[in-house]
């Protein structure tokens, strides 16, 4: 219709904001809690585990992300699981966390001071209360300055899920953009947007990183 | 029953696929090309003793680093022609990943700028290095090394995000799989190859850029 940018428009876009911080929040969250399990699999003294996992993480960085979205999403129409599309790209995702996350934990735990283990097993702690009590809580505080990073190339990333077709941020904005016929301006305001989301954790991110560095 | 796969299809588009690939190539080799210069220049002006320059510089890199690529790209396409400037979309996503890979590249530079202390020169010049050597050896080549790593692998990841080019349908191998996909209607074999071909680009670079390393960048024995 050509009537412009108004509120109908920027309604439309706040629904698709909705769907980007759902996405992200389901992918940090899931990919968290099978990014500890890659990150701690890959630090075990098991070989084979290790070695799968380091090809886990490899394969997952080797590759676009675009890519990994189009295979699950794809892949998983093809063994007959028929998902909304709003799963589909959310497992896609959590997947693509848990490696990116599992490999910058991993990083964390083997930064962790070899004597706090050493110190854990001379207390005949089991490698359960070792991994627990001692180790983790010192690695996610190593890790805390990266982990809020890939968080922002997380929420970035979930702006792929608009070629797929699922309507987020950067879809909403397409769609409103082929209405009103402004793609500058409501390209400029879609970003604005993420931007509004993003710098605040960037700057976080760079502050934990200033008070590690001091604290070290 | 069951799920039928057939790469067979795939296969006949081998050589139109390998096209693709040096297509990615072509489009990452051009764009970290403009990222590096961007780079550079974005050291100096981050630095420069005019404020607005510095202001320009720092936003830059911060609208860059927060925004998603497929909008950068997107905004890109629609406000070249506004500039006047009628740039096919290979061109245009060559420039999109240029400023993309320039912000991130102005702070790994800058980082090894930083690396090398004054000290070094003056060491250089106690030992009697000609100012030749001095650059070459003692400030160049330690710079490099500073940076190689994360420069090398910025030029990976630029590889990778280039697939997302395909969006404003750029010439490159993302963008001739989806080609390839509507005419065969095989997504997920004509996905699964083209993944395991960046898997492929991306080891063969790591691969080369680590033995580059070990030849240029190593700590002699002595």
């Amino acid at each position: 219709m050509g009537h412009g940018f108004g509120a109908p428009e920027f309604l439309f876009l706040m629904t698709g904001l909705k769907w980007t911080v759902l996405l992200s929040i389901v992918a940090f969250v899931g990919g968290g809690v099978a990014g500890l399990l890659v990150a701690i699999a890959r630090t075990s003294k098991n070989r084979l585990l290790s070695r799968l996992m380091a090809i886990y993480i490899g394969v997952f960085q080797g590759t676009p992300l675009l890519m990994q979205l189009f295979v699950v999403y794809y892949g998983l129409g093809l063994v007959g699981i028929h998902l909304p599309a709003w799963a589909a790209v959310a497992i896609a995702f959590t997947l693509s966390a848990s490696a990116f996350l599992g490999e910058i934990w991993r990083g964390a735990i083997q930064a962790v001071p070899r004597g706090q283990t050493e110190a854990a097993m001379a207390l005949s702690l089991p490698y359960s209360s070792r991994l627990r009590d001692v180790i983790l809580p010192q690695a996610l505080r190593i890790a805390q300055p990266a982990t809020v990073g890939y968080l922002v190339q997380l929420i970035k990333g979930t702006s792929l899920a608009a070629i797929v077709g699922f309507v987020e941020l950067a879809r909403a904005g397409q769609i409103v953009s082929n209405q009103i016929f402004e793609p500058i301006l409501v390209f400029a305001i879609v970003g604005s947007i993420y931007f509004l989301l993003c710098w605040p954790l960037s700057l976080y991110s760079a502050r934990l990183e200033a008070r590690h560095a001091i604290a070290r | 029953m069951g799920p039928t796969l057939d790469f067979g299809i795939v296969l006949d588009y081998l050589p139109t696929l390998l096209w693709g690939c040096l297509g990615t190539l072509g489009l990452a080799l051009a764009g970290m090309a403009l990222a590096l210069i961007i780079g550079i220049g974005g050291v100096v002006t981050r630095a420069s003793h005019i404020k607005a320059l510095r202001v320009a510089t720092i936003s830059f890199i911060e609208i860059i680093r927060n925004t998603p690529f497929l909008v950068q790209i997107f905004f890109l396409y629609f406000a070249l022609p506004q500039l006047g400037l009628k740039l096919n979309p290979t061109v245009t996503a060559i420039i999109a990943l240029g400023l993309n890979g320039g912000a991130y590249a102005i702070e790994i530079i800058r980082g090894g700028v930083q690396s090398i202390h004054k000290g070094q020169t003056e060491a250089g010049l106690a030992l009697g290095l000609r100012k030749a050597q001095i650059f070459r050896l003692i400030i160049l080549k330690p710079a490099l090394r500073a940076i190689y790593p994360s420069l090398t692998g910025q030029f990976i990841m630029l590889t990778l995000t280039s697939s997302i080019c395909s969006s404003v349908s750029a010439y490159e191998l993302t963008s001739v799989a989806q080609r390839i996909e509507s005419d065969t209607f095989r997504s997920f074999e004509v996905y699964f190859t083209i993944t395991l071909m960046y898997l492929a680009m991306s080891w063969i670079l790591m691969t080369g850029f680590a033995v580059v390393s070990r030849q240029y960048f190593a700590y002699s024995a002595r």
